[in-house]
């Protein structure tokens, strides 16, 4: 295991370890490994087969290398591919079994797992590196029909669902991350919405990478069935190490006639120190699928760490009169990159969608938004409307807008909006004049540039976040 | 309350302010007058402390040399400027930004953060005395704001934050006699003993209603002449060309 002396730990308040004795599969991405993960997992045969199938496809692909940010070549031979702790081997069936350690992990990290301390109305799935540790509020879900669990406990108790949505939305064949993950995904949740139900809470997954040399790969399915509705989130922190760590998870969510899915993320994996070493390899694939008539599926990210960010949570508007939204914040300060947008693909008649993103950059960083609107020949009387605003903040970052846009149909109408702006002294000086420091000042106007994403997160998280992005800001303004 | 000696400020290697002297004791209401390129807004930036200007002399506040003090604390230590081109801060609401201000001010002082109920008492009470919609508080900071609104909001601020020493940078300069009289009123019910105003204006007009106790001509980056409210009146019937 590296280690680095870690002096920067005040700037990233989730950089600590913990010491727990983990199991691992044997170093390395072969067929061995794969098994030894759908084993540990107890998964039936058509799960591995699955996966093997996922693994046989991966040895014919590439990696995309079409993004803005590179980085070095990854060895994937020299990663685990499973890791957990130890003593979740035999899962907990109930808090009181769970590892104090790890319960204590949580505590630092803000989420009490504790049901009596916990924030009212929000069930946690929380993962840790590979295994889905606790699920709070079961009891209360189970009554209403909904299934909110780890995907691992999904295909044991569900195989059903899972079979007939799982890659349903990113199929097995979709590009090298994806396929990589869809061979190798550890764990993550599995959310079922039955019709017509409503889900009183918001849900939400806790994920967090402890040991090293591990690659998280977490495998996220949602299903929101006939005229149902679910507000999701999703959380991320990291250790602080030297090393870069491997980040590439596959969500997935399907939503039927009438159906509404809110899917919220605010993402501070370890974004490496300020000469730029180490941080996460953020590269995950999120794709949407409104697939019933008057379905809506609205993507809201914060994005603050992560060396590298690279994702396009995207939406197919395949139901009549679907609806996509996407809102996003990706902040990038010191030598963080993030190449980050979405796809929003019309084929359904009357099917809208939205387009709000707010990129930031500081320090050396750079930072892209790029979104494909596609809109096809039979998707008449469609609407995009994209807005694309990049903050600069001083001369050594950069920022990027690259809209692709398609439309095959004359009867539809796409606009786009893009604006480059810098945090002017002027507004610095008036906010110091009025008391608050360098800091608060900017934190203070990046919030009020961000507010439209802000607005769309639950309030609970919307205060986290504003948090975050003052946080993350920090020195970044001399 | 405030004494200022010998004071020079030079931006990018351009004098501006070029030996002033001037000593504002508590109670007291300065008015500075002056020709477009004197260096009244260079004066004001410079004691609110704005980055970015090469300074020489002493500046004493409440027996503080202020010139190593950064801008925001200078701030919590009740020095207000009201500014001449209040700046947009889009998706900034008006009110949370005035309630973090005062919540600055007052913890630097000792004193509790208010909480949001108290707060908006506060300003409600304060916007009815000076006879401004408060519903200039619920937009976005300065964001479309007329010109009028924006100087309002800044007596607006001025009332609520309750400073001890207050720079009105032109205040008066595009209003309707209303709004003039809306800002006099501001000061006017500010004004006491322990308080002070340096008001920067090029015309008598705003000085009728708020009765300085000295009016100082600023030329040239120094002060040519200082008197009292005749001054102010000479001036708007010769002109600055004569006093030179």
């Amino acid at each position: 295991m590296k280690n680095q002396n870690i002096n920067t730990l005040e700037d990233y308040k989730y950089g600590f370890t913990t010491d727990i004795e983990s199991i691992r599969a044997p170093k390395g991405l072969s067929e061995n490994s794969i098994k030894f993960i759908s084993k540990m997992k107890k998964e039936p045969q058509w799960m591995l087969d699955w996966r093997l199938k996922a693994f046989n496809r991966l040895k014919n692909l590439k990696e995309p290398n079409w993004q803005k940010p590179k980085y070095p070549k990854i060895n994937y031979q020299d990663l685990y591919y499973y890791s957990a702790p130890k003593s979740a081997s035999e899962k907990p069936k109930s808090l009181d079994e769970v590892d104090p350690k790890l319960i204590e992990t949580y505590k630092k990290l803000g989420i009490p797992l504790n049901e009596q301390k916990r924030l009212s109305g929000v069930a946690v799935d929380a993962v840790f590196d590979s295994v889905s540790v606790a699920t709070t509020y079961k009891e209360e879900l189970t009554k209403k029909g909904i299934i909110f669990c780890s995907i691992s406990e999904a295909i044991r108790n569900h195989p059903d669902l899972v079979k007939k949505y799982l890659g349903s939305v990113i199929p097995l064949t979709d590009h090298y991350f994806a396929t990589l993950n869809s061979a190798v995904f550890t764990d993550g949740s599995f959310v079922y919405i039955p019709p017509k139900v409503r889900c009183p809470m918001e849900l939400s997954t806790y994920f967090r990478i402890n040991a090293s040399e591990t690659g998280q790969f977490e495998r996220t399915l949602i299903i929101a069935d006939k005229g149902s509705y679910v507000s999701y989130l999703e959380g991320c922190t990291a250790p602080m190490r030297d090393e870069n760590q491997l980040h590439a998870a596959n969500v997935e969510l399907v939503a039927l006639d009438d159906a509404e899915i809110k899917y919220s993320t605010v993402q501070n994996w370890y974004p490496g120190d300020k000469d730029g070493v180490g941080g996460i390899y953020n590269f995950v694939t999120k794709r949407g699928a409104c697939r019933g008539k008057n379905s809506k599926i609205s993507w809201t990210q914060v994005e603050t760490g992560s060396a590298i960010t690279w994702k396009y949570p995207s939406c197919i508007l395949q139901g009549d009169n679907s609806v996509g939204e996407f809102y996003s914040i990706a902040i990038t300060n010191n030598h963080q990159k993030a190449d980050t947008g979405t796809k929003m693909i019309h084929l359904g008649k009357n099917t809208k969608s939205k387009i709000i993103s707010k990129g930031i950059s500081a320090g050396q960083a750079d930072n892209t938004y790029r979104g494909l609107v596609d809109i096809g020949k039979n998707a008449s009387n469609s609407r995009n409307f994209t807005q694309c605003d990049s903050l600069l903040m001083g001369n050594k970052c950069g920022a990027h807008t690259v809209p692709y846009i398609k439309n095959k149909n004359s009867s539809s109408t796409v606009e786009h909006e893009a604006t480059t702006s810098k945090i002017n002294d002027e507004q610095l000086f008036y906010c110091n004049q009025r008391g608050m420091n360098q800091e608060e000042a900017v934190s203070l106007i990046v919030n009020g540039f961000c507010k439209e994403v802000l607005q769309q997160l639950p309030m609970e998280f919307a205060v986290e976040a504003q948090k975050l992005v003052g946080i993350s800001l920090e020195g970044s303004v001399g | 309350m405030l004494e200022i000696k010998n004071l020079k400020a030079s931006i990018n290697s351009r004098d501006i302010i070029k030996g002033l002297d001037i000593t504002i004791k508590p109670g007291e209401l300065h008015a500075i007058m002056g020709p477009n390129g004197s260096g009244k807004s260079t004066l004001a930036n410079v004691l609110s402390g704005k980055n970015g200007y090469h300074i020489s002399g002493v500046i004493q506040y409440k027996g503080k040399n202020l010139i190593e003090i950064p801008v925001d604390e200078r701030a919590q230590k009740g020095i207000f400027l009201a500014f001449q081109y209040p700046t947009e801060i889009p998706g900034v609401n008006t009110n949370n930004f005035l309630k973090t201000s005062l919540n600055k001010v007052r913890k630097s002082k000792g004193e509790k953060e208010l909480d949001t109920l108290t707060f908006l008492k506060i300003v409600k009470e304060k916007s009815a005395e000076l006879g401004i919609d408060e519903k200039i508080l619920s937009r976005q900071l300065n964001v479309g704001f007329s010109g009028g609104e924006k100087k309002k909001n800044e007596i607006l601020q001025m009332k609520i934050l309750d400073p001890s020493f207050m720079i009105l940078d032109e205040t008066d300069s595009g209003l309707d006699i209303d709004a003039l009289k809306t800002i006099a009123n501001g000061v006017n019910s500010s004004r006491d003993k322990k308080k002070s105003f340096l008001v920067i204006t090029h015309y008598q007009r705003l000085l009728n209603y708020i009765k300085p106790d000295f009016v100082h001509v600023l030329s040239d980056g120094k002060i040519v002449k200082s008197g009292g409210m005749e001054l102010a009146v000479e001036l708007e019937k010769t002109g600055y060309k004569k006093i030179k």
